[in-house]
């Protein structure tokens, strides 16, 4: 079964997408992912009818499909999508600290 | 329509992790490690954060999001259990330049279950949004949606490419 949102690349898109439209590249800037790979997850996430995308020129821009609910069920979906987010960078955190176990605090650039 | 409306939910996530209790605790407890987790979306910025973990404590994360608006979080802490449970009160606030708006009061709770060498979190909250009516412009349909075709999605995403 393929779930569009089990994808944890995929969610950041969402949530980055929930602050306002972004092209491809910049959708992909953050992520250590290929351009063909950010498109097949934006691919993905329109097919689900979560996000639409707009081409002027040369550019495709991707925004949070417009047809959005303001009830409880959306406030409520989209604080729980958020923490699912936070959770897995938990996880990835984790597995990172499992991984070098002698590593004390490892450098910072905050 | 000026009357706020307040509108109340909840939600709980279980997640396992492959780590003993005491270092997903610590992964709450501690700030550098809690700043490699509990961040905010992409091309988010760190304006300041704050946590001092123990009772009657309290946790600060402001950040800038990717629109120019800033997101603050304030918590504090009501109960704690070492390596079993967090108890708190957190609040949200978005800041457009000296507009501030109240968005949200939740309690949550984080309960670390440990399971042979893993631990279960399970995290839940119980939120009151207050800006359902009269909060910053532009924050309802388009952003606050997200999450309705997140749950959409869960109920009839289909293998893409055949029916």
């Amino acid at each position: 079964m393929f779930h569009a949102l089990a994808d944890a690349s995929r969610r950041g898109m969402v949530d980055r997408l929930s602050e306002g439209p972004a092209s491809v590249s910049e959708l992909a800037r953050p992520l250590a992912m290929a351009l063909p790979s950010v498109v097949k997850h934006l691919a993905v996430l329109e097919a689900g009818g979560i996000v639409l995308s707009v081409k002027a020129g040369r550019v495709r821009t991707y925004r949070i499909a417009p047809d959005a609910l303001s009830t409880v069920e959306s406030w409520v979906a989209q604080r729980k999508a958020k923490w699912n987010s936070h959770f897995d960078r938990l996880e990835q955190y984790l597995s990172d600290q499992t991984r070098k176990p002698a590593a004390g605090d490892d450098e910072d650039k905050s | 329509m000026k009357s706020p409306l307040i509108e109340r939910g909840s939600f709980s996530i279980e997640r396992t992790y492959d780590a003993p209790p005491k270092d997903v605790f610590a992964a709450w407890s501690q700030v550098e490690a809690k700043a490699r987790w509990f961040v905010g979306p992409e091309n988010w910025t760190l304006v300041k954060r704050e946590l001092d973990f123990r009772i009657g404590g309290h946790e600060l994360l402001h950040g800038r999001l990717a629109s120019g608006r800033d997101a603050i979080y304030t918590a504090r802490f009501h109960d704690i259990v070492p390596d079993e449970r967090i108890v708190y009160v957190y609040d949200m606030h978005y800041q457009m330049r000296d507009d501030k708006t109240h968005l949200s009061v939740s309690i949550a709770t984080a309960e670390f279950e440990p399971i042979k060498n893993q631990t279960r979190l399970i995290f839940t909250e119980q939120v009151a949004f207050l800006d359902g009516t009269n909060g910053t412009e532009g924050t309802s349909s388009r952003e606050h949606g997200t999450g309705a075709h997140l749950e959409r999605l869960r109920n009839h995403i289909r293998p893409v490419g055949n029916g």
